[in-house]
């Protein structure tokens, strides 16, 4: 390696083209984003501090409140009764024959939720997170992506995945925890993942996914810069607004603008984070407006308008792809009608009245379907056949995967490590002795792939 | 070769002149607490030779003079220049890092493999997932150990977790490394000396791996980085930066990440240590051997902390039959407490007596007090003397 020399010249420009592997004789030593800037004017109107590229002075001292700014505008297409609102723009951009697919896809999502809200009521699923309200931000947003895409979820986005092809299967292995489930049993209900559809498996802790989702924008930007034939590729990023508040999504955003990152951030905000409603989770102008501080292009957009949904997210793909790739922050703002989760009854601090309403007015699946009965496309005999079909398939699925064995009891030690450490070969050996010193103890077991044969060397 | 101590501050921040020595000042009557002699000390290849021999290689092979940041420098700069999915950040890492191990890097591979981040642990490391995610292999650095723990949530739940949770899908992030240094450093005082392996070592799914001397950095750093794939947190002695220097292969080469070293063979005694302190009991050790004739103690360098290599330990205690444990990090639920534990499940009817532990005490790196907490020479020889005598 060769030696340098350590004190160098300040150069005028310390910005050089991005590139892998790229080899450069010039000379810098401080990062890709610092620039010297040309020297202060005597009487210049602005500052030049390093920290304020842009600020100029003044002799006002005005505090700047945010109380006196207007509220981020919520873009929609169509209104509560499926008009399109602006008649210049067509909503679409799409066939008859795709909204359709998204409309069944909504109700699959719906009609799955009320069958496994049940079914972990009475007692076949440990734990169950409905998506009620959300389901035109997640089919909307994710009809708008291409398979390559890269997601990253929180666990109420069940229409990306169902948009994406995720198989009602593959759904039931997941939540029955069966030995077809890509988890192997490990997670969770509703922690569902599918290398094939390039969603990573979802994690209990809110927010993390969202710096990891910003250094896979990255890495598929490098992998570009690397290879240009791979296809250019985004990542979606979905967070609620109450997982905003984590200390991750501060540092997600911040260092997906400084790293030029090719991400789309989705904020579903549904105006609750369990019992918190987003009075007590913020002071601001929701989450969008925090966007603008972090130097990223953001809209708010009507979540239970699929058309608005969709479009902002297509135009948000293309703009993050644009030049040397940035961010876009989506907040996309809903109800969240349902209860948190299957351990929760919401009616302990908000009003059922309230919620009945939201049910009633407005609501993207609703929406949706007063558009295409307007278009001609739908009918009351179509809803029928559409949600009886749904409905029985769904529950085709459910007794089927309730029947597939448990994942081997092996799994339990397999891909903490890509190998088995000897430490973890000599806990299965023990287990293995315990089960057979006790069987009636572990008769369960039995319903285990490979039974206690899984345990062997 | 490596020229970069004008500009390194926080460097010389914690390497002041000579009128205050803090806590590396010796007594001038000590016998046993003597600074550590790196240009003599058997830890370290003092000659090319040995490091030839050590490595396995022919007679004329190159091998270089390089300290331990000089030698981490070269295991990153062969890692981004054989693999393109190399990635290397953090604070201040662009323009040569605040200990100079990435000096040069940026000028030679560019800011978009070589580059800053924003101050934010937690931020590095949830990209750094995220980057190994999608295949690349992010060496994501954390400017002192003790600044870890705003990440602590991503190594535990998100890091350690990602393959096991993904499973059938594939998902890892096996190509993760994360460098820190650590240790005690004279006057770092509560936040420039915390040695936090343990809290690591209780995190299935992580390898935590503490190098005790330049060459043996370079060769753990370019298996983490090139051949590892779990993710690795690889803690880097920064006391260690500058003194140790010895005779490094110059052409890359690898060391297992799950094996232990025995670093001198004994029939007497076994001492299991790792990073720094190594120095310190090969020092306890020379002066006891030299007390009393025929005496022979083994020391074993754990290199791995997690998951660590229980069958060279057990195949030396069941040898020597005696055991002494040394680390600088706390008493309580240190590495210790482990390898102890182990030890005596594992060797119970060869013990002639206790496992002892000589760590740091249970309670903070407090500025002043360093020479009074850390494991010196003096505790070492005294466990030794002790442990022989039960």
């Amino acid at each position: 390696m060769k030696s340098r020399t350590v004190l160098r010249p300040l150069v005028a420009s310390c910005r050089y083209k991005h590139g892998v592997l790229l080899r450069r004789s010039g000379i810098r030593w401080a990062s890709d984003t610092w620039s010297a800037g040309p020297a202060q004017k005597v009487g210049s109107d602005s500052v030049h501090f390093p920290g304020a590229l842009n600020s100029k002075f003044t002799s006002t001292m005005r505090f700047q409140n945010p109380a006196e700014e207007n509220a981020m505008p919520t873009y929609r297409i169509m209104d509560a009764d499926g008009n399109i609102v602006d008649n210049t723009r067509d909503p679409q951009s799409a066939s008859d024959e795709e909204v359709i697919q998204w409309y069944r896809n909504m109700l699959t999502v719906s009609i799955m939720d009320l069958i496994m809200f049940d079914a972990q009521r009475q007692g076949r699923t440990s734990f169950y997170m409905v998506s009620a309200g959300e389901e035109g931000i997640a089919v909307g947003s994710a009809s708008a992506l291409t398979p390559e895409d890269v997601c990253f979820l929180q666990y109420r986005e069940q229409g990306v995945l169902v948009q994406r092809g995720f198989t009602l299967k593959e759904m039931m292995s997941q939540l029955f925890a069966n030995k077809d489930d890509h988890g192997k049993g490990r997670n969770m209900p509703v922690h569902y993942g599918s290398g094939k559809l390039n969603v990573h498996t979802i994690s209990s802790p809110l927010a993390t996914q969202i710096p990891q989702a910003s250094g896979a924008a990255y890495a598929l930007k490098l992998q570009r810069l690397i290879n240009p034939n791979v296809p250019p590729r985004i990542v979606a990023c979905y967070f609620g607004e109450g997982a905003a508040s984590e200390g991750d999504f501060h540092a997600a955003l911040n260092i997906a603008a400084t790293k030029s990152c090719p991400i789309v951030f989705v904020c579903r905000n549904n105006g609750f984070a369990i019992s918190t409603a987003s009075i007590e989770q913020y002071k601001g102008d929701g989450i969008a407006s925090r966007g603008l501080g972090y130097g990223i292009d953001t809209i708010r957009v009507d979540g239970n308008d699929i058309f608005a949904v969709r479009e902002v997210m297509l135009e948000a793909r293309k703009r993050a792809l644009e030049g040397d790739c940035k961010p876009i922050l989506v907040e996309a703002m809903s109800y969240r009608v349902s209860h948190h989760s299957t351990s929760d009854d919401s009616f302990a601090y908000r009003a059922k009245r309230e919620v009945e309403e939201w049910k009633r007015r407005d609501n993207p699946i609703t929406r949706l379907r007063k558009w295409m009965e307007k278009k001609g496309i739908w009918d009351e005999d179509k809803e029928k056949e559409a949600r009886a079909s749904i409905r029985k398939e769904v529950l085709r699925e459910f007794s089927a995967a309730e029947k597939v064995k448990k994942p081997p009891v092996r799994a339990m030690f397999e891909d903490v490590y890509e190998e088995i450490t000897p430490e973890a070969r000599a806990q299965m050996k023990e287990l293995k002795r315990i089960i057979e010193k006790y069987p009636k103890e572990y008769s369960s077991i039995s319903q285990h792939e490979g039974g206690i044969k899984s345990l062997e060397e | 070769m490596f020229a970069g101590r004008r500009l390194n501050t926080v460097s010389r921040a914690l390497k002041p002149p000579t009128q205050l020595r803090y806590a590396s000042q010796a007594s001038s009557e000590a016998r046993l607490n003597k600074p550590i002699d790196f240009k003599k000390t058997a830890v370290l290849h003092q000659s090319q030779n040995s490091a030839r021999t050590a490595y396995g290689l022919a007679q004329d092979a190159p091998v270089d003079w390089v300290n331990l940041h000089g030698a981490i420098n070269a295991s990153l700069h062969h890692a981004l220049k054989s693999d393109e999915n190399v990635l290397l950040f953090g604070e201040d890492v662009a323009f040569g890092g605040v200990f100079r191990c990435s000096k040069g890097l940026t000028d030679e591979f560019g800011t978009s493999r070589v580059f800053n981040t924003p101050l934010s642990e937690q931020g590095i490391v949830g990209f750094a997932i995220g980057c190994a995610a999608e295949g690349m292999k992010p060496v994501a650095e954390i400017q002192f150990a003790d600044y870890v723990f705003p990440a602590f949530d991503q190594l535990v739940n998100e890091a350690a977790k990602f393959r096991y949770r993904e499973g059938g899908t594939g998902g890892n992030c096996g190509g993760l490394v994360v460098r820190m240094p650590c240790g005690s450093v004279g006057h770092g005082a509560l936040y420039h000396s915390q040695s936090p392996e343990s809290l690591f070592t209780h995190v299935p799914g992580l390898r935590v791996i503490m190098p005790r001397s330049p060459s043996q950095a370079k060769g753990l750093l370019t298996a983490s980085i090139l051949h590892s794939h779990d993710p690795v947190i690889f803690m880097e002695p920064k006391v260690l930066y500058r003194a140790a220097e010895e005779f490094v292969p110059r052409d890359p080469y690898t060391l297992p990440l799950d094996k232990a070293e025995v670093l001198k063979q004994g029939k007497d005694l076994t001492v299991i240590s790792y990073g720094q302190p190594l120095y310190l009991c090969a020092a306890a050790i020379e002066a006891l051997e030299k007390e009393v004739k025929g005496l022979s103690i083994e020391l074993i360098d754990l290199r791995a902390i997690y998951p660590w290599d229980r069958a060279t330990i057990m195949e030396s205690v069941n040898k020597t039959g005696r055991a002494v444990v040394v680390h600088e990090s706390m008493y309580n639920a240190g590495v210790g407490a482990e390898v102890a534990a182990s030890i005596q499940e594992g060797a119970f009817l060869r013990l002639e007596a206790p496992v002892a532990r000589v760590t740091g005490w249970s309670t903070h790196p407090g500025l002043i007090f360093e020479k009074f907490n850390i494991p010196d020479i003096t505790r070492i020889y005294d466990a030794i003397k002790r442990t022989l005598e039960y």
